[in-house]
Parts: structure tokens; C-alpha cells; sequence
């Protein structure tokens, strides 16, 4: 298990060094100067632009550019943003509030969704069922910035029961509601899931056992039921906190929210390399831990699962 | 045991969820909106660079500036320079100037500002190595170089309240521009660690930071009101939150939702509906923003008499007022010049501005007398970048053109800003281009010398015409504001007849306030003048 855990860390390493260079070579790739842009419809002098170029290596090659960033991110140092801010400072603001947006939205999808999927599954066919399964394809197909404005418009202009935007050093209660829009997609998908995985087990040899040897109705569907039905969900619900932490950018900036998504797509317009490689650097292994959790977590659901030195 | 296993990974992640509840619950900062004192919130966007005065060239940083420094002069609603610092600024023949500063003013910090406090200031942004955005506005003062680093030896300090300014050569609408941000005096501590004084900027204006680390990056900046300003636009209110949005439909939402006191840009998805919702309370007036698009010289079929044709043609094929309430809801105001209504000395009546006015037959005479020079072939394009909400009106007037012309023309699209503005400023564009102007202060020379004089930094068209540039140098030599602002007109008419940019639109300024607010005015500037405003 330890070996394992090790093996798979060990690998963040290349995919660290890969993943950043073809970064790096993206955003070094993108058509158009960033000093150009930052002087606007003005135009720069081309002393000045110069001087610039010097400041943020920009007159560098590629490769040097690469070895400079790299190398700084050794030190702790992750570059300057224009605005003269640490890059690393940015990164401290940013995620822990899209984490806090993250682990709300899966909170939400994963109770909301698995409690419906199961009675969904146990009820297969009834009304319940039908009526969630109208819901959860209604939720799948609308696309999340039509869900993101109309409650924005219904919970926040309208009943004026949630803040439209969030406010300042973005408090819990005001990334309820964006977390809620942020989990109808995939709670629609955890209940699909959950559900088929449900009717499944409903046929498996060890819940006839199970039943036929005398526990209860409950016992059976907590322990045997549900406990095996939960793989596919996590393995979802896992890579889907990997998606929130990177992907939340239409909400974020519905939201007002100040986390990655949002600074990010900021960076990206503004073509500030450092900010932008930083992010998807650490968004890249943010992604390699929650698959890492997500293989481990099955060994804890499902006993058949053993981790091979 | 079986049970054991799940329940250790749910307490696992209970404990997670905990830590990073704890973890980020202390940075709560309590909601002050609902406090007795009236603070102002506004939109704003995180600064681009560091809060320095000659080192900001964009709206989000130019509006914290303006309200935390106090320059020379300050711009009253109607774009009119008033005293700020500056007790009195005289001249006799506009190229010597003799700068008076107004007794015991003082910085934030307690230093007092001096003569010195302009002179430094203006100095370190003009200097080469100091890569400042804004160094250009010191090109007209003796001494200023772009090839090596240089003092500015047209400034001198004649005693703690007097300095003098020597320009290049007379320019009359020099005293207009000292309101703007890059001719803001600067403390001493500035020049120690500039970087951090760009982090906690100590000025001089009517707000002040809320100490420091006001500046909540991505988020806010909290200004409070500066006890020792004495100008003439002390504040009416106790502060102001300046929140940033990264859009502006965000910020409309937050308007609407009452999280948000003053609103200063409204989004095309709310401006068909933002004045019938806001009532009073919105605003829509033209603004100090030129807009039009550019046809190089140097394209086929653009150059001398047979350019001059087309190029009239084109802009007699396009129906101003059409694009204008139909794409953009009324928030542009058709173009008759090439400045804007918001500035002293614009005038809807310029000899030849005919040519700006929609009309199709006159515009098929003309492009049918320049297919008799040379027949046109190909394909006319117009180059925007696709990240500025173009797309409607590009495509809107080349349809005009099309139709109008009855020949192939186009909206050519790319992604970014950057990456459009390096072909223009590499020269390598093929097609025509979008371009725009936003002055920097309200002068009517601002929207004319930058752009179409010969070789000027934004001349992005490579226009050049002695003429022109004869009449623009004697506005600038000109000491009497009336009269320069005539023989600007004239030179205006002069592009009338070459059309180095077809003028389309002046960009409104649209805006919206909340009901617990009043007293809300737009500056020339499209920016709210927030120190007026009132709260409660």
C-alpha cells in the first residue's frame, strides 16, 4: 500500500517536468506580445517596450525562459504577475476559495445525489424513480451558465435571499449558491450512476445471502447494497473534485468569485505566462493526488481490491 | 469491520472538511456594507500594474489613483481644469511655464508637498530605465530622450512653491494635461523601495488607503477619506469600496442585487434594458472615446487620390445611426468629427463632415471614379480582436459596405487584443483594422496629434500630411484656448478630405446607481466622481 502510494507519487515528478514545459510552450506559442497589449490601443515607445521585454526575460529564447521559471519555482519563487504581485501569493489567495467552492459543490452533489440514486434504484420504475430521472436529464443537458444566471436571477435579484455576488474574502455562505449551480450537473450524473449501480447489486448472490441469512432490510442496503454500489460514484465524485478545482472559470466569473478560474482566465487575456503556468502547474497536480485518493479509497470500499507491490 | 473501513474514510474527509473550514474562517473580514457610515461601493478591475501614477495607463488602476492622488489641476464634470495643488500656472507664450503650488500641502505620511514633490516625480517617469507606460507624456518637456536615460532639464525648482517647465516647443494644451495620473506628485519615500510604494501608495488626493494591505488583490481596494486634503474635491462620503469584478455582467448582477452602490459600465446584455429598469438612476451620455477603423496607405488599391475615393466611399456606405441603435441599443452616438461631444472646442458642423453621413448613391459615384483610376479586385476585411465584444458592429458595417458597394467585404476576426496589436505595430496587417481612442485628458490636440501627426506614436496608419501637421503645430503655439481650438477644427477638416481613420462612433458612457445613493455625476473621463457622492 505504501510502495504503491510511493510508485504513483513518484510519477508526479515527469508529469510535473512535461506538463509545464508544454505549458510554458503554449503560452509562449500564443500569437501576440504581451507588452503590446499591456500599452493598450495607445501603442508603446519602442525604448520603453524594450526595457519591459529585458524586466520579464520576454526578450529571452523559449528554452531559457522555460529554465528560468523553472528554476524559481525551486526557490519558492513562482514569477511577478505585472501588477507586481508574487505569483505564489496569488496561488495562496486563490485556492484555498476554489477548494472551499470545490468541497461545497461535492458536499452538495455527493448527499444529494447518492440518497436520491438509491432510493431511485431500490424504487426502480415508480413514480420516484421516473420523476428523477426527468430532473436529473433536465440538469444534464441545460449548460451550467444558463443554471448559473437564472439563480443568480431568482435567489439573488429576485427573493434577494443569497448575495449575487460573492463579497469579500468570499465567506461560506455566500458559495452556497454558486456551489449548488456548480453541483447540478454532477449530482444528475451520481444519480444515474448510483442508481444503475444500485439495480445492479439488487441481483448479486451475496445480497440474496445476505437477506436469505436474516439481517435486515436496512442492514442489507447500507452494508451490502450501497457499500458496493459506491465505486463507480467515487471514482466520479474524485475526478469531478479535480474538474471543480481547475474548471469552475464560467461560474467563478458568473460569481464574482476570486478563486483559480477566474484569476486564470484574467491571466490568460492579459497573456501573463508566470500566472498562467503556475496555476496549471499546480492545478496538474491537484489532479494527479485526487486520482491517487480515489484508487486508494477503493481498496477501503471494495475488499477484492488488493494494491500489488 | 466492513462498516469501520467506510467510516474511516468519511471521518477522514470530515476532518479534511473541518481543517479547511477553520483554516479559512479566520480571514472573515465581517460585512461592513451594512454599516452606519456611508461608504460608497463601486466596480472597478484589479489594477494591471502597481499602483504608480506614470506607470498606469488602464481604467482599473486609474480609477484608484485619481482618487488617492491630487495633481495640479483636477477635471471638473464638464472636462474644465480646475485648481487642484496648483495655485497658478502661467505662461506667455506657451512653451514656458511658471508653476505655482498651493501652501501646506501634505502627503499622507505627514511630508509636505513641494515643488521637489513634482519635479522627482515627473523626472522618474520620464527616465528611459525605468520602463514607465506612461513615460510619453514627458516627451514635450526639454531634456526628455527615448534613446538614453536623461533628467528632464526643462524642470526647475525655484523655491518649495515654485517650479518651471520647458517644453520642446509651445504647446498650449499643456496645462490640460496636468490633471492626468502620470503628472501626479510623488512623495520621497517612493523613490526608495518603488515597488512596495506601489503595493501601499502614500498620496495626496481626497481618499486615502485603509492602511495597509487595502489593496485586497482580485477582490477589493478599500479607500478611506484623507483628513488633509483641502482641494476642491473633498469627499462627501465616508470612503469608498472599490470591489473588482471580472466582468461586467457580474458587476451589473451585484448592482441589481444591492450589493453595489455605483455601477460604470453596463454590459451589451443589459444595455436594451438597463434604462427602463434603472429609470433616473441610469446613465447614458457620450463620452470621451473615439471609435473608427483604419485603411493603411499601403494596402492595394488604398493609396493616393484612388484611396482618398474609396476611403469616402466606404464611409458614405455605412449607416452610423443604424449600427449604432440597433447593434449597440443607443450606447454610441453616431460620429461627425474626429474628437468627441464631451471636449471643449467639438463642433457637429465641420466643413466636409458630410462624408460622415450615410449616403448610398454618392458613395457608388465615388468608388466607381476610383475603379476608373484602377478596378478593384479582392476582398475588403476588417481586422478586430475578438475578445472586445466587436463582432456585431464589424460584421454590421461590412455588411453595409457590401451591400451598399456591391462588393466582398468581411469582419476578420482574432483571438486576442495582443495578438491583432502586434500586427499593427509590426506594420504586417493586410487588411484594415479597428482602432480607437480614449483621451487622456480633455483636449481636443489629444485626439488629433497622437494619431494622425507624422510619425506620432499611435499613427498606426503611417498617415502623413504636411498640411495637417502645419495646422496642428500652430493650435499648439496658440496661447488662447477659443482661438486654438479653431485651427484644430480646420486641421480636422483636413482629415475630413484623407480620412486617415473613418470615423464611426463616440463610445457612450453607460452607467447605473442603487436607490440608497445620490448625487452621482459622470466625469469627461466616463468615471463616476465619487468624492460628490452621497450616501443614505
Amino acid at each position: 500500500m505504501v510502495w504503491y502510494i510511493l510508485r504513483r507519487l513518484l510519477q508526479v515528478i515527469p508529469v510535473f517536468f512535461g506538463a509545464t514545459l508544454l505549458i510554458y510552450f503554449m503560452v509562449f506559442a500564443l500569437p501576440g506580445d504581451p507588452i503590446a497589449a499591456l500599452a493598450g490601443d495607445r501603442g508603446l515607445n519602442p525604448a520603453v517596450a524594450d526595457a519591459l521585454r529585458v524586466r520579464y526575460h520576454l526578450d529571452q529564447p523559449f528554452i531559457v525562459q522555460y529554465l528560468i521559471f523553472v528554476g524559481g519555482i525551486f526557490v519558492g519563487d513562482f514569477g511577478t504577475a505585472f501588477s507586481g504581485q508574487p505569483v505564489s501569493e496569488i496561488l495562496a489567495a486563490t485556492f484555498p476559495v476554489t477548494l472551499r467552492l470545490a468541497l461545497l459543490a461535492v458536499a452538495i452533489e455527493a448527499v444529494a445525489g447518492i440518497f436520491i440514486g438509491l432510493v431511485s434504484g431500490l424504487r426502480k420504475g415508480k413514480l420516484f424513480d421516473s420523476s428523477a430521472l426527468v430532473v436529473s436529464l433536465i440538469l444534464i443537458s441545460v449548460p451550467i451558465f444558463v443554471t448559473a444566471f437564472v439563480a443568480q436571477y431568482i435567489f439573488g435579484i429576485r427573493l434577494g435571499i443569497a448575495r449575487t455576488t460573492v463579497g469579500i474574502g468570499a465567506p461560506w455562505e455566500d458559495l452556497i449558491l454558486p456551489a449548488f449551480v456548480l453541483a447540478t450537473v454532477s449530482f444528475a450524473y451520481i444519480v444515474r450512476l448510483t442508481r444503475a449501480s444500485v439495480i445492479e447489486n439488487l441481483n448479486e448472490d451475496f445480497v440474496r445471502t445476505a437477506t436469505a441469512k436474516g439481517l435486515s432490510r436496512r442492514r442489507v442496503i447500507r452494508v451490502h447494497i450501497l457499500r458496493n454500489s459506491m465505486i463507480p460514484v467515487v471514482t466520479y465524485i474524485g475526478t469531478d473534485f479535480g474538474l471543480l478545482m481547475v474548471g469552475a472559470t464560467v461560474t467563478e466569473g458568473i460569481f464574482n468569485v476570486p478563486g483559480v478560474g477566474r484569476t486564470l482566465y484574467q491571466a490568460i487575456i492579459r497573456s501573463e505566462a508566470p500566472t498562467v503556468v503556475s496555476f496549471v502547474t499546480v492545478m496538474v497536480i491537484i489532479y494527479l493526488v485526487a486520482n491517487l485518493l480515489v484508487d486508494v479509497l477503493y481498496g477501503f470500499l471494495d475488499p477484492r481490491i488488493r494494491y500489488v507491490k | 469491520m466492513r462498516l469501520n473501513r467506510i467510516g474511516t474514510a468519511v471521518a477522514g474527509l470530515g476532518i479534511a472538511t473541518a481543517l479547511v473550514l477553520t483554516g479559512c474562517s479566520s480571514g472573515d473580514s465581517g460585512t461592513g456594507a451594512s454599516a452606519a457610515s456611508s461608504i460608497i461601493t463601486v466596480n472597478g478591475s484589479e489594477p494591471q500594474n502597481p499602483l504608480i501614477p506614470t506607470n498606469t495607463n488602464e481604467t482599473g488602476g486609474g480609477k484608484i489613483l485619481d482618487n488617492i492622488f491630487a495633481g495640479l489641476v483636477y477635471y471638473a464634470a464638464d472636462g474644465s481644469p480646475v485648481n487642484d495643488l496648483a495655485e497658478s500656472i502661467e505662461t506667455t507664450d506657451a512653451q514656458n511655464y511658471t508653476i505655482k503650488i498651493k501652501p501646506d500641502q501634505k502627503f499622507t505620511n505627514g511630508d509636505p508637498v513641494t515643488a521637489s514633490s513634482f519635479v522627482d516625480a515627473w523626472n522618474y517617469g520620464a527616465l528611459l530605465s525605468n520602463a514607465q507606460l506612461s513615460s510619453y507624456f514627458f516627451e514635450s518637456i526639454e531634456g526628455f530622450s527615448y534613446d538614453a536615460d536623461s533628467t528632464l532639464t526643462g524642470l526647475a525648482v525655484v523655491d518649495d512653491s515654485t517650479f518651471t517647465v520647458k517644453l520642446k516647443q509651445p504647446e498650449s494644451d499643456f496645462p490640460l494635461r496636468l490633471g492626468y495620473s502620470a503628472f501626479f506628485p510623488l512623495p520621497k519615500e517612493a523613490f526608495d523601495d518603488i515597488a512596495a510604494f506601489g503595493e501601499n501608495p502614500i498620496g495626496n488626493g481626497p481618499y486615502m488607503l485603509d492602511g495597509e494591505g487595502a489593496w485586497q488583490h482580485n477582490e477589493q481596494i478599500k479607500l478611506v477619506v484623507n483628513p488633509d486634503y483641502t482641494g476642491g474635491r473633498a469627499a462627501k462620503n465616508d470612503g469608498l469600496d472599490i470591489v473588482f469584478y471580472a466582468t461586467q455582467e457580474a458587476a451589473y448582477a451585484a448592482l441589481q442585487g444591492g450589493d453595489l452602490d455605483v455601477l460604470d459600465a453596463v454590459p451589451d446584455s443589459a444595455l436594451a434594458t438597463f434604462e427602463s429598469e434603472f429609470g433616473d438612476r441610469a446613465v447614458n451620455q457620450p463620452a470621451a472615446v473615439f471609435q473608427s477603423f483604419t485603411i493603411p496607405d499601403r494596402l492595394p488599391h488604398f493609396g493616393g487620390d484612388e484611396g482618398k475615393l474609396r476611403r469616402a466611399a466606404i464611409s458614405m456606405a455605412i449607416d452610423r445611426g443604424q449600427v449604432t441603435d440597433v447593434i449597440f441599443e443607443g450606447s454610441r452616438t453616431p460620429a461627425t468629427d474626429f474628437t468627441s461631444p464631451v471636449i471643449d472646442g467639438y463642433s457637429d458642423s465641420l466643413e466636409g463632415s458630410d462624408v460622415l453621413k450615410f449616403n448610398a448613391t454618392e458613395a457608388k459615384k465615388l468608388w466607381a471614379e476610383a475603379d476608373a483610376i484602377s478596378p478593384w479586385d479582392g476582398q475588403f476585411a476588417i481586422a478586430y480582436n475578438a475578445d472586445g465584444g466587436h463582432q456585431g458592429w464589424v460584421d454590421a458595417v461590412t455588411n453595409q459596405i457590401k451591400n451598399t458597394l456591391g462588393i466582398d467585404a468581411v469582419g476578420a476576426p482574432y483571438p486576442t487584443f495582443a495578438e491583432v496589436r502586434t500586427l499593427i505595430t509590426e506594420r504586417t496587417i493586410t487588411t484594415a483594422f479597428r482602432t480607437g481612442w480614449q483621451a487622456d485628458y480633455p483636449a481636443l490636440a489629444n485626439f488629433l496629434g497622437p494619431i494622425y501627426f507624422t510619425g506620432a506614436g499611435s499613427n498606426d496608419g503611417d498617415y502623413s500630411s504636411p498640411e495637417f501637421d502645419a495646422l496642428y503645430k500652430q493650435g499648439l503655439a496658440e496661447t488662447d484656448i477659443d482661438a486654438a481650438n479653431k485651427i484644430f477644427q480646420e486641421a480636422q477638416t483636413v482629415l475630413l478630405k484623407d480620412l486617415p481613420a473613418i470615423p464611426l462612433w463616440y463610445s457612450n458612457v453607460t452607467g447605473a446607481f442603487g436607490t440608497n445613493v445620490s448625487n452621482v455625476a459622470f466625469g469627461w473621463n466616463s468615471v463616476p466622481i465619487y468624492s460628490e457622492i452621497t450616501k443614505g
